[in-house]
């Protein structure tokens, strides 16, 4: 998909290796790959492939072995960390899905979504709002005083999901996110991050195998050892 | 949000019985120190009894208490008539074992002089000794009650009055009886041993030994200048009551004392190592929702303040739970177990301190564990 406006995620000649000398693995070689906003992009490949390590550099919790990334117009990495603070800019600028959901399990619902807000100085009152609000985008504002471990796996999915959107981040990572659902539910959460990436002019990356939801991105990134196969 | 007090609320139950385990722990602390108080309190107890301002013991003895002193019973005689003495008694010391109701007791006896110095301050019932024999003070510990009567020797003595808190620094019992009575009890000879003694042509031994007389000075003098003018007497020596209880504590109590002292500060050491492992369990424990909060953006101080509130939390639930334990228990053991509030308020700072200390182990870990952490499946 070609495109003219600014890419949220810009990814040049980035390479990650692991090890020194002859220990040394190359993880990911040279990657350079663009998502603009409103789209829903696959990132594939085999275990060991490198998706997690990519998923994990874009997050900004992994550091490069060297190459150029820009997060929502902003460079983030050229040769070293450009950004002071990069747990500010993943608590504004990206939100994350994981495979279990990774709830906190000692707060409900609604207060696992507002936790973030309230991270990003958001009043409780007005975070406890938004909380509600996103859960009932996600229609499951019925279940927002129950423990994680109370929730369905697709509840538990839509106020993870809820939570990742909570700070209205312009780049949502899901790692594995319909691994855990059926097909019926897997298809529920795709349609949810394509109406997320629409609405809120966003782009949703998500690493996956699950074969279910193939046909569902706007790009598909394959990576093989380390490297990058585009398919459109 | 406070994410400590969510937390705690989460696994409750899981906290509760570690709190529980800690206050147990500290509880025995507690008690430890509160022993220790006691033992030093009950070694004094009945030094102070008489509320005396100096002892006049055998000379060179650090008696009654420490060492045995046994000097003629006109001793008070001519310590009263010293110009800066106001009151004297004469008083002596001995243990006894007996039955009663066919259970072996332990008493610590004391002969005094009803009327003056020696005798205790007060009696929680009954009343003061009235009659010149075979009546007799107890303490409460020795269960003995009112009007019981106890076998003591050769005689039979009735229980008059009841003092609390009067012990030796063994643990026993104080019993208090008339001076004569005291006397014939230590020095009466059985009468098989009286006679074989008659028998040997051994001249009766005078019976009129005291071990100490207890000294009031008069309003005004130095308590000091009247030891000096006792030590005129070559076979006598005065302590001073400050004297007299160092005496008890640095040699009576004081392998006990350091005994339990020690014991004390391991089971501290002990329980430092206890928390620490607990706050550093309870920190692993959390390791993926550490992860997630630092993947969501929390930054270090809320994650720090996690782990330090919930040490926090566990060290004053389980000193206030261990407190409540041994203010409710301490009546039970059998030796007196004084909780003082200073005591109480250092160990209370001290497993405060040590809890945010032990949390310092679990904060290092959890500012190590990486935001990555929460994306392994």
């Amino acid at each position: 998909m070609s495109n003219h406006r600014m890419p949220l995620v810009n990814i040049q000649n980035l390479s990650k290796s692991f090890g020194q000398g002859d220990a040394q693995v190359d993880a990911l070689k040279q990657i350079s790959l663009q998502v603009y906003p409103g789209e829903v992009v696959g990132l594939l490949g085999p275990s060991g492939s490198g998706k997690s390590t990519l998923l994990n550099i874009i997050g900004c919790i992994l550091e490069p072995s060297s190459g150029r990334m820009e997060l929502d117009g902003q460079l983030v990495y050229d040769g070293g960390w450009r950004q002071k603070d990069l747990r500010r800019l993943r608590l504004d600028s990206i939100g994350f899905i994981f495979q279990f959901h990774n709830l906190l399990p000692f707060l409900n619902a609604a207060e696992n979504i507002a936790i973030v807000l309230e991270l990003a100085k958001v009043s409780p009152d007005a975070a406890r709002q938004r909380a509600m609000d996103l859960l009932k985008y996600l229609q499951v504002e019925h279940r927002s005083e129950t423990a994680p471990s109370r929730l369905s796996g697709g509840e538990a999915q839509r106020v993870a999901i809820a939570r990742a959107l909570a700070n209205k981040p312009r780049i949502i990572l899901a790692d594995e996110p319909t691994a855990a659902l059926d097909s019926e539910r897997a298809g529920v959460v795709m349609d949810l991050f394509r109406k997320v990436a629409a609405e809120q002019n966003a782009t949703v990356l998500v690493v996956t195998h699950d074969e279910k939801i193939f046909d569902r991105f706007d790009q598909t990134f394959y990576l093989r050892d380390g490297k990058l196969v585009q398919d459109d | 949000m406070n994410l400590a007090a969510h937390d705690i609320r989460h696994n409750l139950g899981r906290f509760s019985l570690t709190c529980l385990g800690l206050s147990l722990l500290l509880g025995l602390v507690l008690s430890m120190v509160g022993i220790y108080r006691g033992l030093v309190e009950e070694a004094l107890s009945l030094s102070r009894a008489p509320e005396a301002d100096l002892w006049v013991v055998e000379a060179g003895k650090k008696g009654p208490f420490a060492e045995s002193s046994r000097i003629p019973g006109d001793t008070r005689e001519i310590i009263a008539s010293l110009s800066t003495v106001a009151a004297s008694g004469s008083i002596t010391y001995q243990s006894v074992e007996t039955t009663h109701n066919e259970k072996k007791i332990r008493l610590y006896m004391v002969g005094y002089e009803p009327g003056r110095p020696g005798e205790p301050a007060n009696t929680i019932a009954g009343r003061f000794i009235t009659r010149g024999h075979y009546e007799m003070l107890a303490d409460i510990k020795s269960g003995l009650s009112l009007g019981e009567e106890v076998r003591l020797g050769r005689n039979t003595f009735v229980v008059v009055g009841l003092t609390q808190n009067q012990v030796s620094s063994g643990g026993d019992p104080v019993a208090y009886i008339t001076l004569q009575d005291a006397q014939r009890l230590q020095f009466e000879l059985e009468p098989p041993v009286a006679r074989r003694e008659a028998e040997r042509g051994t001249a009766p031994a005078s019976r009129d030994i005291i071990n100490a007389v207890v000294v009031k000075v008069a309003t005004g003098a130095n308590p000091e200048r009247v030891v000096q003018s006792v030590s005129r007497w070559k076979h006598l020596t005065g302590l001073s009551q400050s004297i007299q209880e160092d005496i008890l504590i640095k040699s009576v109590v004081d392998k006990s004392r350091r005994q339990i002292g020690l014991f004390t500060v391991v089971l501290l050491a002990v329980s430092s190592v206890i928390i620490s492992l607990l706050i550093y369990t309870m920190t692993m424990d959390k390791r993926r929702e550490i992860a997630t909060l630092k993947l969501i953006g929390a930054p270090d101080s809320i994650i720090v303040g996690l782990i330090v509130q919930e040490a926090v939390a566990m060290a004053v639930i389980g000193f206030s739970l261990g407190a409540l334990l041994i203010r409710l228990t301490k009546n039970y053991f059998p030796r007196q177990v004084i909780l003082m509030p200073e005591d109480g308020l250092s160990l209370a700072c001290a497993v405060l301190i040590l809890c945010v200390l032990a949390s310092g182990m679990g904060v290092r870990l959890a500012l190590k564990i990486e935001p990555a952490v929460a994306l392994g499946g």
